[in-house]
């Protein structure tokens, strides 16, 4: 039945309705653009694309992706359009493969809509290629058929559109590609494979600064911190059974894979389930050394079974969707039976059939929502402060950590199945990429009743509780945050981190405030880089402050010169390895006067809103997840009491 | 105890205490291929791959194979691509884990597969063998021996499917060739 097709093979298609399934092992950009009869593109509205996923007829994908669905509706297609290309490009400038040869050949089938195979092709003997139109369906008298074709591009997209006599084809690319790389800020990052905690004690080696922010290996420093147990008047929030090795010998020559400590306290053991009932859902049911770990892996864990359940649910209702429309095709197609009792009652077996499997899917799907949401109702309030909401009474109870912890939470997550069920997003420590809390209205949904004004006082107040909580988890005097606000218009916002004084100075104002504090950090990251590269860690000036560093900018661009953009971006892409950090608080729109240059910067930090908004993607099936950020509750004082001890912590151990 | 399950012999995936299974593994375990002379390093591997189809209505809907290691859902994981086979001393080179009480409810049969996808027939293959284990307790349920199947490079192992609100398993043991469960496509059709 299938056809598997050889390069230059053809096949009719039965159908004009069809699915077009693309498979590889990395993700890429797919895409169609309409020719007519003389093959040509007659412009960029003829392109479908991450872009521009929609035309008439065909529906692509807006990201990239190691499989692709897209749906083609032949009838639906402009009578001028006499061919429908199918292309694949890799994605650039995001890492990965750079040309189709260093992976799997790629696959596609065309499928009916109930997922019957009708034709295949496996696109071998691709090298240099970045770009390949994969398959092309023609009218030929009226029908539609497909051909194989497996052209590929080593100029890649650009090259491609060219050869369809698109004129813009350059400057399509360019956009396709930038819309690729916004979809990369608009994804979760994978979990780590196996999280094993590393990274979890300060002195193993983990990514990004900590090698180099290690105060024992600054002898300028005074006093180092004590090691985890023996503070004075010890906040003793060491982490128990974490007792690797403390942060307090000169040098470590501890393998950071192993472990001396004792092995960790087993998890909680699960009350015994009532028969026929499933288990009591305990917080800290998964692996890991420690509770932390274990609630992290937990967290994760109900991310992933949520992803899952859902997309078992909306398949079930998809395919109940496809089954009820070929059935009633089915009785309107036949004249016989179109009309008349026998036709109602078909239609009438066609519907309950479709009820009954979405009911059965709804009784799934609650069953296993009821099962996480029981779940999350003993992890919530397990969750130490790291991972808490803010109106989680553990930060009342709050002490400044000895160690820092091994993920951060942003914010939460949910589906629009069932709204209430919020999975804590959590993100490893230190931060791997900068953050862009956007202020502006694009990209947002029309329903968000706010006004530009009240989200941009919403997005510097966001802004501020996430760098409250960056404060609160790092060890006294191990997280220094700068902010920059050119115009002052977030005064009030900032105010609560400069009343409490865990700002070390006023936010920077002005183009000269803005270029000294731009200059300062950037010197930071070239010394500490410096350092890094020579081994020279203990020829590092004495005034360098060696805490993590977090750059909160506000009201981006406005006040900044083309000097400080550049090293905005420097600090981008250089500053997470040395630990310095960016913030960004801005409206994209209103930086589009830098052109281009700004993309690459938008591209590497994580995009998240002031206000709900579906817009993060999750690493399995990719649904559409509602970002909420964790914001502190109205009239509550909680950020001023946890600064406030940050301070006395400070004071306490002289920093 | 196991069973030598023979074409066509279907068991209902019930557990002796009359409860129902809630997790299988279809496991694939076969030896690598013996080491020969002069150039002795030259690879002449076999690799068996294990693949699960999953039909609603007749129709694939999901594949769970070495490209497409979990499905949507969640509910059918492959543990991964072993291009080698192991040492032939009866544990599972490959192994696809399926949770029965998740899969999603338009799914009514799922198919299991085995490909050459080296292109030994398994009368070249020593010690294969595929068997489905009872994932909650380690037990195994079934047996197939491929060696000595013949001059085939693919079988279609098994079929679980719906039976009432559990689920059933009916040994197939159908030869046929292809490298992957694309190529089996036809010869799968008919059982379903």
């Amino acid at each position: 039945m299938t056809a598997e097709l050889v390069r230059g093979q053809n096949h009719p298609l039965p159908q004009t309705r069809l699915e077009i399934r693309v498979s590889a092992g990395h993700p890429i950009v797919a895409g169609a653009t309409l020719g007519d009869e003389q093959g040509t593109v007659r412009g960029t509205e003829w392109v479908a694309h991450p872009a521009a996923p929609q035309l008439p007829g065909i529906d692509v994908s807006r990201q990239a992706a190691a499989d692709h669905r897209l749906a083609v509706d032949l009838g639906a297609v402009p009578e001028a359009v006499h061919r429908v290309n199918v292309l694949l490009a890799l994605p650039t400038g995001v890492g990965g493969p750079t040309r189709f040869g260093a992976m799997p050949a790629p696959f596609v089938a065309v499928t009916g809509l109930d997922g019957t195979e009708v034709a295949s092709y496996t696109i071998t003997d691709l090298d240099s290629e970045s770009a390949v139109v994969a398959l092309e369906l023609y009218r030929r008298q009226g029908a539609w058929k497909v051909r194989a074709v497996g052209q590929g591009y080593a100029g890649g997209l650009a090259a491609m559109l060219h050869d369809q006599g698109l004129p813009e084809a350059a400057a399509l690319a360019a956009r396709i590609n930038e819309a690729v790389a916004q979809g990369m800020a608009r994804s979760v990052a994978p979990p780590p494979p196996r999280p094993d905690g590393e990274g979890r004690v300060r002195t193993a080696t983990a990514g990004g600064g900590a090698a180099t922010a290690e105060p024992a290996a600054v002898p300028q420093q005074a006093p180092p911190p004590a090691p985890p147990g023996t503070a004075p008047g010890g906040p003793g929030s060491g982490g128990p059974g974490s007792g690797g090795p403390g942060s307090g010998g000169p040098v470590n020559y501890q393998h950071p894979g192993r472990r001396t400590s004792a092995p960790p306290t087993p998890p909680p053991p699960a009350p015994p389930a009532e028969p026929g009932r499933p288990a009591q859902p305990v917080a800290g049911d998964a692996s890991g050394w420690t509770m932390d770990e274990r609630l992290y892996n937990q967290v994760w864990g109900m991310f992933e079974d949520l992803a899952r359940t859902a997309a078992a649910y909306r398949s079930a209702v998809d395919f109940a969707d496809s089954r009820m429309e070929k059935e009633l095709d089915g009785v309107l197609s036949d004249p016989r039976t179109r009309f008349g009792p026998e036709a109602d009652a078909a239609r009438e077996q066609a519907r309950a059939k479709h009820t009954a499997l979405v009911e059965q899917a709804r009784a799934v799907l609650d069953r296993d929502l009821a099962q996480l949401a029981a779940e999350a109702e003993v992890v919530e309030p397990a969750l130490p402060p790291a991972f808490a909401r803010w109106d989680s009474p553990v930060w009342q109870a709050y002490q400044v950590p000895m160690e820092i912890p091994m993920a951060l939470r942003l914010g939460e997550l949910h589906l629009p199945e069932r709204r209430d069920l919020r999975i804590p997003m959590l993100v490893r420590l230190p931060l791997e990429r900068g953050l862009w809390i956007d202020s502006g209205r694009d990209g947002l949904s029309e329903a968000v009743a706010v006004d530009s004004g009240e989200l941009r006082r919403l997005a510097a107040d966001t802004a501020v509780a996430h760098a409250a909580r960056l404060l609160a988890v790092y060890p006294a005097g191990e997280f220094t945050v700068h902010v920059i606000d050119p115009a002052g218009s977030a005064a009030a916002s900032f105010a609560p981190l400069l009343r409490s004084g865990v700002l070390r100075e006023p936010p920077a104002t002005g183009a000269q405030g803005v270029s000294a504090m731009l200059a300062a950090l950037t010197r930071r990251v070239d010394l500490v880089q410096m350092a890094v590269r020579s081994g020279a860690a203990d020829a590092l000036p004495p005034d360098l402050d060696i805490a993590e560093q977090l750059l909160i900018v506000h009201d981006f661009p406005h006040g900044f010169d083309d000097r400080a953009v550049t090293q905005l971006r420097y600090l981008a892409d250089e500053g997470p390895s040395v630990g310095v950090h960016l913030m960004m608080v801005a409206d994209r729109r209103d930086a589009q006067a830098y052109g281009p240059v700004l993309d690459p910067l938008w591209r590497s930090l994580l995009r998240v809103t002031p206000v709900p908004d579906e817009h993060l993607a999750d690493p399995w099936v990719g649904h559409a997840w509602t970002y909420e950020p964790s914001l502190v509750p109205a009239g509550s004082q909680v950020v001023e009491q946890v600064l406030a001890r940050v301070v006395q912590a400070r004071q306490a151990y002289g920093r | 105890m196991t069973v030598n399950m023979s074409k066509g012999q279907a068991i209902s995936l019930q557990k002796a205490d009359g409860g129902t299974l809630t997790a299988v593994r279809m496991g694939l375990g076969w030896q690598a291929a013996p080491r020969r002379g002069l150039f002795g390093s030259r690879t002449r591997e076999i690799d068996l791959d294990a693949s699960a189809v999953l039909f609603a209505d007749k129709q694939p809907v999901d594949v769970v194979f070495f490209r497409h290691l979990v499905s949507d859902d969640g509910s059918v994981r492959h543990t991964g691509d072993n291009l080698v086979g192991g040492a032939g001393q009866g544990g599972d080179d490959e192994a696809i884990l399926v949770d029965l009480q998740r899969v999603p409810v338009h799914i009514d049969q799922i198919i299991f597969t085995v490909n050459s996808f080296t292109g030994q027939t398994f009368a070249e293959v020593q010690n294969a063998f595929c068997r489905l284990v009872d994932e909650t307790n380690g037990q195994e349920l079934a047996r197939y021996t491929l060696t000595g199947g013949g001059q085939y490079t693919a079988q279609i192992m098994a079929k679980v499917q719906r039976d009432g609100a559990g689920w059933q398993m009916k040994a197939v043991g159908e030869p046929a060739n292809g490298r992957t469960f694309q190529d089996l496509m036809p010869h799968i059709l008919p059982h379903l």
